[in-house]
């Protein structure tokens, strides 16, 4: 929590006032009472009324004042925590946007998205709690205690005896309900991961008939939420009778023993009712400061998770002097590279060497898990290899500058991303400038056009954030379009057909044919039928490269490819 | 893709971003319920089996309150009793004080009393609401959940996940703070401010009548606060929203970001939400956060107010100076209840919002109700569908008078281009939707005659969308049949070839799934639900024959494993090989979810209708150097 104040510094003006004005706005409300003891010993006990008017209208101008410094500090405050809000947001997400693939595997993409959002909001109402609430609880519990000794000493003692039974009992009772209420969240998490289940699995769950142990394990998750709550609940129901009791007997006492010291001359009656006053306030700032213990706990935790995030070092990084690739343009070169992810015990790929050229197309097939996918991600550099080197247009690419690198490459991965927007928009994203004709022409040969088309708003149509409103193949389709409207120089499918049925397969395959004529091409395929017609094909086996050539050479000498080929082949009969 | 973490189910974190407390109904902004009286009562409904303990709430919570209330007014005694012991010095009778100690001693044990058993009845009143809140929204929520058990399919394609999920989760959260918190709070307040209206009148009017000079003040203070601070939470909810929405984009889709080049267009974009939202934000934190200071200061204005006119009523002896400090005490104690009763008139619209929405699910249309009229002893799996019709949306006929027939272990094809057919042949089937017209018949027994339960057990499925769940793989493959033996979970998988593969993971058969079973292939999870058809043992099977993002080696297993399962059962089989699809005895070609072709292979090739077309399309599209290479 500490560590993240750091955001703060800009901020250092405003907090300073915001500190002003709740200390302004404190010493208001305590001088109220002072004023008062004087109207009652000099007013009152001398039958003064004009004194008593004069002193009214000071306090009346202090009632406004601290009004005024009230509005003040929260307007500032609010800024300040706000912003602070966004600063810290504004961080994260370009640091975020700066990560490699590898740092996303390891936080998870929707931790990374609380992070982001919630617990920013998190921290960021935290703050807000504290420049306002809480700033001002500890100024009156010291300044009241201050003037209370001020009025009479020897009273202070009231307090000596009340503040820490409050503060005890506010301690017994937090420690007790805060991992409570921890567990509480635990289990209503739990009771809406039953119910999400119920509703995703619904069909699964009525076809075998287990409504009844749907209900039950619902039952037992909503019962085990209800007795905590209740537990909870009722602890934390002391809290409130008992801190009055408190307050009252303090009340109590203090006139009882003022009352005595009043007798022997030692006080003046108005010092008592200020001193009630005072008693009042002092022990109403320890409630607000008890207050602190509940917020506090979740924030701390939300900013640990904040800076577990700032404190990743993106791994990819752009070299100081980054290279232009000149060199043949589309030209992909493997040379001897190995590949682990992190944390892995065996390489995803190793020794892999091979050169794809501009015109051609290049197949790479293998099992699940023989790292097709892994070999086509080191091409935009979304990992760094281990060892050997991966290079486009002749030049390694870690020397080059990723957007340079990147801008040569019209990827499609195996699980289309479409983002909200229309579809034009969509198709466009990697051209910004791409004209109306362009757009239309890569969606003709993506095979997107006809269900373009037939949507009542065509190329404007808007897509769901998630491309929830489009099927799978047509956002597949819509993928291919985005990757041809950028006319890259390398295009990269990844396993793009297999969500394809057969004829839209086909028949986006010979479209292809004519759009990448001078550009490299590579394919990672599940059917053979796909890539039987490339140039030459990777076949990969664990990792390893297991054959490269065309499909009649692979056929004749590699005993991995022809055991693939058959296992199709002889299912689907097509001899 | 996925449904987002955030989305639909996801707790927006605890509320929106002001401080919670008692002004935490200002920040809301919510549709206001249709019909509140109505509402309110059903709800109210609830509480009827704790009806004895919420009059225990209510009795105690008066009494509390009252007591409470009531210690002021005695202090002031006395504190009039004190002064008049001081100013009896300045008395030249008799010069010296007269404090009477016995009556001042009284008074503190009565005082002392009173407040001990104001805590005490304001413990009970807690203590007790705790229960009967919590009580109440779980009888809520097993209500919700039972009702979802009865609720048809329909009811869950039209629905989106999340927002059903929002009414069972956020809205009921609402719900459950409301009564634990701002019920008591409710009556608190209400005795608060009745009582010290009325013990102030006790003592003196006209003090009175200034003391309630604040009260307008704090009503329309708060009034006026609530309103643009709805406005302005809305807008900064708009703007959150818009936020969260392009984060969740971005980094899910970060990959597809980087490959084209899109991150800095992303931070502006980013940036832009960002201000946005920092503007909205900060102008609704101000006016939230203003409240609290302010009514802290209507409070002394009171107090001042109170201070001066008592003190020249003193003077001029028409009060008592206790009186006085009764009414200060008073004065504060009375901004405070006024806020909550002005922010409760939010919350409550706000929760029974919520209620409705939660009432209106409840209501939904149920399913047709079970009827056991008929029980098949022995099932053989032999369906018909007789002249059936069925549509999704009335307007929008999708299967108009269609006659099948499968007899007992022969396997019908269904082939086209979209896998659209499927989802409706799995509905009818297992009756997770209803007929417009028209039967089926399972054995000869109508289907709407049997128990769901009953039916559902005849079908066994093996889709591509695997259906599995959070749970052990042996939990999965038992899913079934709850009483299954070890032994024959263990059987069962090795018929479906995936005994293999089960024990390479480190944890075998106790290896859990996560929730989206990422941890297995798409191959494996088939090889399971395999399993799992096998040791259910069904008479009629429908399955999806495998082709995407399976490797090519589990392909094989899976189509071995398939045909195993088929061996002596009626099947349905989403087909995809040219084999499977020669050898079916009746082949359905669907087109846009409808039936437009049935018959075998030979028959259809004559017609030279739709299917004629596809086999050539797909058959060509292979090209000749298939045949050329076999």
């Amino acid at each position: 929590m500490i560590r993240l104040f750091r955001f703060l510094r800009p901020y250092t003006g405003w907090i300073l006032l915001v500190f002003a004005l709740v200390f302004l706005q404190s010493l208001a409300n305590l001088y109220l009472p002072t004023l008062l003891a004087d109207i009652v010993n000099n007013g009152i006990v001398k039958n003064d009324q004009g004194y008593i008017l004069r002193q009214g209208g000071v306090m009346l101008l202090i009632t406004l004042g601290g009004a005024i410094a009230a509005v003040g500090s929260a307007f500032f405050a609010a800024r300040v925590a706000v912003g602070f809000g966004r600063d810290v947001r504004s961080r994260l997400f370009t640091h975020v946007g700066k990560f490699s693939l590898h740092e996303f595997d390891a936080v998870g993409t929707a931790s990374m998205i609380t992070r982001t959002t919630n617990d920013t909001n998190q921290v960021q109402m935290v703050l807000l709690v504290m420049l306002t609430m809480m700033l001002s609880a500890p100024m009156m519990a010291i300044g009241g205690i201050y003037l209370a000794i001020q009025q009479d000493a020897t009273l202070t003692w009231t307090l000596a005896v009340a503040i820490p039974v409050l503060v005890v009992i506010i301690l017994l009772v937090m420690t007790r309900a805060i991992p409570l209420f921890q567990a509480m969240q635990v289990k209503i998490d739990k009771v809406n991961l039953v119910l999400d289940e119920g509703l995703t699995g619904v069909r699964v769950i009525r076809a075998f008939g287990r409504e009844p142990y749907e209900e039950r394990r619902f039952d037992d998750a909503n019962l085990d939420l209800t007795n905590t709550a209740i537990t909870v609940y009722r602890l934390t129901a002391i809290l409130f009778p008992f801190m009055m009791l408190v307050l009252n007997i303090t009340t109590v006492a203090i006139f009882w023993f003022g009352a005595n010291l009043i007798n022997t001359q030692e006080m003046q009656i108005g010092a008592l009712i200020a001193f009630l006053q005072y008693a009042m306030q002092i022990l109403f700032a320890f409630l607000m400061i008890s207050m602190l213990f509940i917020f506090l706990p979740r924030a701390a935790a939300s900013a640990k998770r904040i800076n577990e995030v700032l404190d990743i070092k993106p791994e990819i990084n752009d070299a100081k002097e980054t290279r232009e690739a000149a060199g043949e343009r589309g030209l992909v070169e493997f040379r001897d590279v190995t590949f682990s992810y992190p944390g892995a015990e065996e390489p995803a790929l190793s020794r892999i060497t091979f050169t794809a050229r501009p015109g051609q197309t290049t197949a790479i097939i293998g099992g699940t898990g023989a790292g097709k996918s892994s070999l086509v991600t080191l091409i935009p550099r979304f990992y760094d290899v281990d060892s050997g080197a991966v290079l486009v247009d002749g030049v390694d690419v870690r020397e080059q500058a990723q957007e340079a690198l990147r801008a040569k490459i019209g990827f499609v991965p195996q699980r289309a991303v479409l983002f909200s927007g229309t579809i034009a928009e969509n198709i466009r994203y990697g051209k910004p400038d791409a004209t109306e004709e362009e757009l239309r022409h890569a969606a003709e040969v993506a095979q997107a056009s006809e269900f373009i088309d037939a949507m009542p708003q065509g190329m404007q149509s808007e897509i769901a954030q998630g491309g929830t409103n489009v099927s799978g193949g047509q956002k597949q389709r819509l993928s291919i379009a985005r990757a041809l409207a950028r006319k890259p120089e390398i295009y990269i499918f990844d396993d793009t057909f297999s969500a394809l049925d057969y004829t839209t397969d086909a028949n986006l395959r010979a479209a292809l044919k004519s759009e990448t004529v001078d550009a490299t091409v590579l394919i990672v395929a599940q059917r053979v039928s796909t890539i039987i017609d490339a140039d030459q094909i990777l076949v990969l086996d664990n990792g390893r490269l297991a054959g490269i050539g065309t499909h009649h050479e692979l056929m004749e000498s590699n005993e991995v490819y022809r055991e693939i080929v058959l296992s199709q082949l002889s299912l689907e009969e097509v001899a | 893709m996925n449904r987002g973490p955030m989305g639909g189910g996801g707790r927006p974190g605890g509320g929106p971003m002001g401080p919670g407390g008692p002004m935490a109904g200002l920040g809301m902004s919510g549709q206001k319920a249709k019909n509140f009286r109505g509402t309110l009562f059903r709800l109210m409904g609830y509480f009827r089996p704790e009806l004895w303990l919420l009059l225990l709430v209510l009795v105690a919570a008066i009494i509390s309150t009252v007591f409470n209330v009531v210690g002021p007014k005695i202090l002031g005694l006395a504190t009039t009793r004190l002064f008049e012991g001081v100013v009896t010095q300045f008395d030249p009778r008799v010069g010296h004080m007269t404090i009477d100690f016995g009556y001042i001693g009284n008074i503190m044990l009565i005082l002392l009393g009173l407040y001990v058993l104001s805590s005490i009845f304001s413990y009970i009143q807690q203590y007790t609401m705790a229960g009967v809140s919590q009580r109440v929204v779980y009888r809520l929520r097993r209500e919700v959940e039972e009702k979802l058990d009865r609720l048809p399919l329909r009811f869950y394609d039209s629905k989106t996940h999340g927002e059903i999920m929002s009414r069972a989760v956020n809205d009921m959260d609402n719900i459950s703070n409301t009564l634990q918190q701002s019920l008591t709070q409710f009556i608190t307040s209400l005795v608060t401010v009745i009582g010290v209206i009325v013990l102030m009148l006790t003592i003196n009017w006209i003090l009175t009548l200034v003391t309630l000079l604040t009260l307008p003040l704090s009503v329309g203070v708060t009034m006026l606060v609530a309103k643009r601070s709805q406005r302005y939470f809305a807008s900064q909810q708009r703007a959150l929203g818009e936020l969260n929405g392009h984060v969740e984009e971005m980094f899910t889709g970060h990959r597809i970001v980087k490959a084209f080049g899109r991150e800095r267009q992303s931070v502006e974009a980013f940036n832009v939400m960002n201000d946005e939202l920092y503007k909205a934000g900060w102008r609704a934190q101000f006016v939230s956060g203003m409240i609290f200071p302010l009514m802290m200061s209507i409070g002394n204005l009171g107090f001042v107010a109170v201070a001066v006119v008592g003190s020249v009523l003193v003077t001029q002896g028409t009060v008592q100076i206790g009186d006085v400090v009764a009414f200060i005490q008073y004065a504060r104690q009375f901004s405070q209840p006024i806020a909550q009763l002005a922010s409760f008139s939010n919350t409550i619209q706000l929760a029974i919002a919520s209620a409705e929405r939660i009432f209106e699910l409840l209501d939904e249309q149920e399913q047709a109700p079970e009827t056991v009229e008929a029980s098949i002893a022995a099932p053989q799996g032999h369906v018909e569908f007789q002249h059936v019709s069925f549509s999704y949306k009335p307007e929008e006929p999708l299967i108009v008078d269609m006659n099948i027939e499968a007899r007992s272990g022969q396997t019908v094809a269904i082939v086209g281009p979209t896998g659209a057919g499927k989802t409706t042949l799995v509905n009818l089937l297992m009756r997770f939707y209803e007929l417009d017209s028209g039967r089926i018949l399972v054995d000869g027994v109508d289907i709407t005659k049997l128990p769901r339960s009953e039916l559902r057990k005849m079908f066994g499925m093996v889709l591509q969308d695997t259906w599995l769940f959070n749970g052990t793989i042996r939990d999965n493959i038992a899913y079934g049949r709850e009483d299954a033996s070890e032994f024959e979970i263990i059987q069962a998988a090795r018929t479906a070839q995936a005994d293999h593969f089960i024990r390479t993971l480190p944890d075998g058969y106790d290896t859990v799934l996560n929730q989206e079973a990422s941890n297995l292939s798409q191959g494996q999870k088939q090889l399971l639900t395999i399993a799992r058809a096998v040791l259910a043992n069904p008479p009629v099977l429908i399955l999806d024959e495998a082709t995407s993002s399976v490797d090519t080696r589990t392909e094989v297993l899976i189509q071995e494993a398939m045909l195993t399962l088929m061996k002596g059962r009626t099947s349905f089989v989403i087909a995809h090989r040219l084999s499977t699809i020669r050898g079916a005895d009746l082949i359905l070609v669907m087109n846009h979810g409808t039936i437009v072709e049935q018959g075998t292979h030979e028959e259809l090739l004559a017609a030279g209708g739709f299917y004629a077309n596809l086999y050539n399309s797909q058959f060509a599209s292979r090209g000749e150097p298939v045949e050329e290479a076999v």
